[in-house]
């Protein structure tokens, strides 16, 4: 039995096929998202985590007991491969910094944000936005109840009410931080197949042959 | 004169930079990008990014979890 493209035409399946993604963080966010978009049919991933699946993230991060002490970045290609065997993935078990931006993209179409530290996510989606990337973020999806609200600014959406962290009395839950992922995966799926208008880094690379 | 900040209509001084501005709002030091205009104005240009007239700024504030 093997994995069967979703129910889109030929030349959107094409095109995911063909599309590259940068996954920073594979946490409750970034690891549920890389499920998503492997499912959905997304060729090539970049995973980047430098964290060991820990007891502790096993109550909204999507690894199993049987992975602790792994990488992230192992552990989620093991799942993604239980999916998709010939799945391209680019695996870099170290912290991203805003620095090492312009390489991890190279190449990529889309970037997901999805890492823990506030300064951080600012640092890389305005290192992502001032390379041309499209972003997807998310900020502020902690606690429970109420809707998630998804921003859109040209080439960056952002998750989250901004205002509420993962801390405190508004802890991270699984599922409000897998519903954020499934609208973080989404919105990429849309930058993908439906680009907005204007220059940006995913055109370039689609003229280069590279992604979608 | 007027811009436009997060969707919001405001007056703020003739000649103030973007930094002055996020002050203003009380909001110096937290996590943010900006974006004046549909382009992005990096964190260290802040300081002497003079707003235009009518600028639509947009400001993304981040809190940590992932």
């Amino acid at each position: 039995m093997s994995w069967q493209p979703p129910a889109l035409p030929p030349g959107a399946l094409a095109r995911l096929a063909a599309a590259r993604v940068l996954i920073l963080g594979l946490g409750g966010l970034g690891g549920h998202v890389a499920l998503l978009l492997v499912r959905s049919g997304v060729g090539q991933l970049v995973l980047v985590d430098g964290d060991r699946v820990e007891a502790s993230n096993l109550s909204r991060q999507p690894y199993f007991s049987s992975q602790v002490g792994w990488w992230k970045t192992e552990a989620m290609a093991t799942l993604l491969r239980q999916i998709r065997p010939h799945i391209g993935l680019t695996l870099v078990p170290r912290y991203a910094a805003p620095a090492d931006l312009p390489s991890l993209a190279q190449g990529c179409g889309c970037v997901v944000e999805a890492v823990d530290g506030a300064e951080t996510k600012a640092g890389l989606v305005e290192a992502a936005l001032r390379e041309g990337y499209a972003v997807v973020s998310a900020s502020g999806i902690g606690g429970l109840g109420g809707t998630l609200a998804v921003r859109r600014l040209g080439r960056l959406v952002v998750v989250g009410d901004e205002t509420t962290p993962c801390a405190g009395g508004t802890p991270p839950l699984a599922p409000r931080v897998t519903a954020a992922a499934a609208l973080q995966a989404d919105a990429a799926l849309a930058f993908i197949l439906q680009p907005p208008e204007g220059q940006w880094a995913g055109d370039q690379h689609k003229r280069a042959g590279q992604c979608g | 004169m007027q811009v436009t900040i997060n969707g919001q209509q405001r007056e703020v001084l003739d000649g103030m930079t973007l930094v002055q501005m996020v002050d203003s709002l009380g909001l110096i030091g937290m996590p943010m990008v900006a974006e004046v205009n549909g382009e992005i104005v990096p964190r260290e240009a802040w300081g002497t990014f003079v707003l235009p007239s009518g600028a639509r700024i947009e400001l993304v504030r981040f809190v940590g979890g992932g």
